[in-house]
């Protein structure tokens, strides 16, 4: 009986393969448990929207009402301003900065690749607070910047400081994986150094490129943090949330701002399918690693300018750590080691500390395992466009969402009653999984970088030789993307040791974690015991860091050797 | 297949690395834990937890602790299943929002005949019972003042003079129950028609509307402005520790506000939770407030922490609790009409 229905069978149609099938199922968990911590938790915010203060469903009553305030266009117009010209300074920059520690050779090139990593280590409080030591009515450089520093500016720079490892991450996984062979064809038939930066260098960071602003733009229309601290009186599209939420508990007015919040991301996710197409891989089976080679002028210019870069971001770093230890800013200016007795600032004390490193190692271990299997699922799985599709746009969700929009979701999801997950609420669980819905975007995108420029062939050889696909995702995909891997693990660590605007609804008495701590402390007007916190939360995810480039080296050693000839 | 098991293998692992992390506390064997919400200050979580745990050595308390705002966010959000067992030290109104949403199990507790009639809720049962009182009072910063020659004002009508120009900070009434209870306040002394005037007037001098109550008097102290209207007790312990400021009690009258008590209703624990409301009436609890506010609901208890401002209690505006529940949405509209949509370009 089956014999004679599969005879029939038109003979083209080939079924699908066993590899395919598992692939498939794949994606669809995978659709579903970022449906579950993404979507529905968004969801159950963002449906506040269409109801009034006592859950009446009232259509569009509520956006009716706040497109017709003033105040909103204006804040529209700020965030839009903020983030075009943050995305503007920091991509260029990160871009010359990303070169100049693949494609150059330069000095200490580790320690520029690890200072350039400092400001994503640091509480987005610190550029705050340490611009305020600097730029503020009683700070050192007060009137340098021929104004405030409290409005477009002062959100601005600590948005630069803020943004530049994000888009650099990405950029440096764009252009290490380069193939050499390219340049030395172009050097071959004589092209001009400019026409092979246009032609090749940039074609084959496109991608990068484009993910970097993507990325840096929405991450400056989301971030409150900075706002609330140096914003002044220049209103943006999160601060406006801020304010219904925590100033006024409305709830369907913070969904609605939540919901115009989510624009960006959707404009993101068109110009990432549009771009996408064009991508091509650049590692074939037969690529040849590029190593830089040695070139006075060049090297030059970009150790002064990498010098340049780190100096200004240590400088930001070392007033908060000069700072933290200073008695009574501006009156009373000697030292002491005092601010770092956190249990004199807060209840909790170290246990906060300590609270955040088992948490950021969670997001870790999960956040990885989730993001890099994900986008390796979603990429290599044949066909099933739209189901893939749809991990793609809640992949993207989470970095368009402000943070405290996340937070109230899972307090709405997670928190009901009738939810059978409800028993993780309140537990250290919940953060661990929120910190990966909440930073899920960035780690995919660099997991999706690193496997899009990895030659398909890889797959198609290992398939003709019946090897099944998990194995070559075990023996080849994985050990060839081990520094994305490791890049994306180190950026949930530190990302959920810092982070903030969402998880501040959802600890409990014993989850308690440092960075909420930092900003408790600061809003209690103990400014240094707050930038003390900050650099304790640095010298952590400094010091992991550390431990990865450790890593790395010995397992660049040993597993990546192919790349070099 | 084998997919599945890597897949398998790789979700165990998540889940083991999840336990891992996720092991919060052991249960306390015989003690019960009371959850508590709260949003009194960092440094008195500690002596507070002691010495109710001290009369009551069967319960113990966890605090959950951040801004008001935050605090009330997150018990509104958690309406359909609440975590909280009672609500001690949070601002009145925000328990007012919550008993008017049924959200509040009514209790009167033992003694709480006793207070101020103005810190009781007036039900009967009580939905909340009051512990102390803050005030939005001006915080001026003296070694400032000195330099730049500015007077000390007395009086809200002298914030208005052209000599402060940009020198004031206050909160933002859309972003802070302080920033509320200031303008609403205003609109009590002065009547509506004058208060939005005085507003006005105010406007030209204000360099910035902040986003907590505690900065304004924050930034006065460490000199990053010359004036903050804001939480008073922040300013006196900012004083306390070395800060050069004033606090002033502006001769008209001030808004103010009170942290009160309530039991959460749905609590798993209700008899622990009316333990800890009567003790949080009690005469020794109200001298433990005392250690930190001027103003105390008990009236027997007479108290006057370092560096607060005398005559606060004679100059509390008689402000309607309900009034300004009612016309909360209405004012902040008319508030951030006047001055939240323009303050933009001030800022340069």
């Amino acid at each position: 009986m089956t014999l004679a229905v599969s005879d029939r069978r038109p003979p083209l149609r080939v079924g699908l393969s066993r590899d395919d099938l598992t692939m498939r199922l794949g994606v669809v968990l995978l659709a579903l448990v970022l449906l579950l911590i993404v979507g529905l938790p968004l969801w159950a915010l963002l449906a506040k929207g269409f109801e009034d203060r006592d859950g009446k469903f009232v259509w569009f009553a509520n956006y009716a009402a706040y497109f017709s305030t003033p105040a909103l266009f204006d804040s529209a117009l700020n965030s839009f301003k903020v983030a075009a010209v943050t995305t503007l300074v920091v991509v260029p920059l990160s871009f010359l900065y990303a070169y100049a520690l693949t494609r150059a050779v330069l000095p200490l090139r580790w320690l520029f690749q690890g200072i350039s990593l400092i400001p994503i280590f640091a509480p987005s409080l610190l550029p705050g607070l340490a611009l305020i030591y600097l730029f503020g009515n009683q700070g050192f450089f007060k009137g340098l910047l021929g104004g405030p520093i409290y409005g477009f500016d002062g959100i601005v720079i600590a948005q630069i400081f803020y943004c530049f490892p994000h888009a650099t991450l990405i950029l440096v996984t764009a252009l290490s994986t380069a193939d050499a062979r390219l340049y030395e064809a172009a050097d071959a038939l004589g092209a001009s150094k400019l026409r092979v930066f246009f032609t090749v260098t940039l074609p084959g960071a496109k991608y990068g490129l484009i993910s970097a602003a993507l990325v840096v733009f929405t991450l400056v229309i989301t971030d409150f943090g900075i706002a609330k601290v140096i914003g002044g009186n220049f209103n943006v599209l999160a601060t406006d949330v801020y304010k219904q939420v925590i100033g006024q508990q409305n709830f369907s007015m913070g969904a609605v701002v939540g919901m115009v919040l989510l624009a960006p991301a959707a404009l993101a996710f068109v110009v990432d399918r549009l771009v996408q197409r064009k991508q091509v891989a650049l590692l074939t089976a037969r690529a040849v690693p590029l190593v830089p080679k040695p070139k006075l002028g060049r090297d030059l210019f970009f150790t002064a300018f990498c010098s340049l870069v780190s100096v200004g971001i240590l400088a930001i770093l070392g007033m908060a750590a000069w700072g933290s230890l200073i008695k009574y800013w501006p009156y009373n200016l000697t030292l002491t080691l005092g601010n770092y007795e956190f249990t004199n600032f807060d209840a909790s004390g170290w246990d906060s500390y300590f609270n955040s490193l088992r948490m950021a190692l969670g997001a870790a271990i999960v956040g990885t395992a989730l993001t890099f299997v994900g986008a390796w699922l979603n990429e290599k799985t044949k066909g099933f466009g739209l189901m893939r599709g749809v991990v793609q746009f809640l992949a993207f969700l989470p970095m368009a969402v402000p943070g405290l929009v996340l937070g109230l979701g899972y307090i709405f999801f997670f928190n009901a009653p009738n939810n059978p997950l409800n028993f993780i609420y309140a537990t250290m669980a919940i953060l661990v999984v929120n910190t990966v819905a909440h930073f899920y975007t960035v780690g995919h995108l660099t997991a999706t970088t690193a496997l899009k420029q990895i030659d398909p062939e890889f797959e198609s050889v290992s398939a003709s030789l019946k090897v099944p696909i998990w194995r070559t995702f075990g023996r080849v995909t994985a050990p060839i993307c081990l520094p994305a891997i490791l890049d994306v693990a180190i950026y949930m660590f530190v990302n959920a040791m810092t982070t903030v605007s969402s998880v501040i609804f959802l600890y409990a008495p014993d989850t308690k974690l440092a960075s909420v701590a930092a900003v408790n402390i600061e809003e209690a007007g103990t400014t240094a015991a707050a930038a003390a916190l900050c650099i304790v939360i640095v010298i952590t995810s400094a010091a992991v860091k550390a431990l990865h480039v450790l890593a790395d080296r010995f397992l660049l050693g040993r597993l990546q050797a192919w790349r070099r000839r | 297949m084998t997919m599945m098991t890597t897949l398998r293998r790789a979700a165990t692992l998540g889940a083991v690395a999840l336990a891992t992390v996720g092991l919060a506390g052991e249960a306390w064997a015989q003690k019960t834990r009371l959850t508590v919400y709260t949003a009194i200050e960092n440094e008195q979580l500690e002596p507070f937890k002691k010495a109710f745990e001290a009369d009551n050595p069967n319960i113990e308390i966890a605090w959950v602790r951040d801004s008001t705002g935050v605090m009330t966010a997150k018990l509104i959000a958690e309406k359909d299943n609440p975590r909280a067992d009672v609500v001690w030290g949070l601002a009145a109104s925000s328990l007012g929002q919550m008993a008017s949403m049924g959200m509040i199990e009514p209790y009167t507790p033992a003694g709480s005949q006793r207070l101020k009639p103005i810190f009781k809720s007036g039900k009967n049962p009580e939905t909340w019972v009051g512990m102390d009182a803050f005030l939005a009072v001006v915080c001026f910063n003296t070694a400032e003042a000195d330099k730049n020659k500015k007077p000390k004002p007395a009086s809200w009508a002298d914030l208005v003079k052209p000599e402060y120009k940009d020198s004031i900070v206050m909160p933002n009434p859309a972003s802070s129950g302080t920033g509320y209870l200031t303008v609403a306040g205003w609109l009590t002394i002065m009547g509506e028609e004058a208060g939005w005037k005085f507003m006005d007037a105010l406007h030209q001098n204000v360099s910035q509307y902040l986003h907590s109550g505690s900065a304004p008097c924050v930034q006065a102290a460490k000199g990053e402005r010359l004036i903050g209207i804001g939480f008073d007790m922040r300013g006196a312990s900012e004083k306390t520790k070395g800060a050069p400021i004033d606090l002033i009690v502006p001769k008209e009258g001030l808004g103010w506000e009170m942290e009160a008590t309530a039991i959460v209703k749905g609590t798993k624990n209700l008899d622990a939770a009316k333990k800890l409301a009567d003790w949080s009436a009690s005469r020794k609890a109200n001298e433990l407030y005392g250690k930190y506010y001027a103003i105390v609901a008990d009236p027997e208890v007479k108290s006057m922490p370092a560096n607060y401002p005398a005559d606060g209690e004679r100059l509390m505006a008689k402000v309607d609790v309900d009034w300004m529940a009612k016309n909360r949405d209405r004012i902040l509209a008319e508030w951030t009409k006047r001055y939240d949509g323009k303050s933009a370009p001030k800022a340069r």
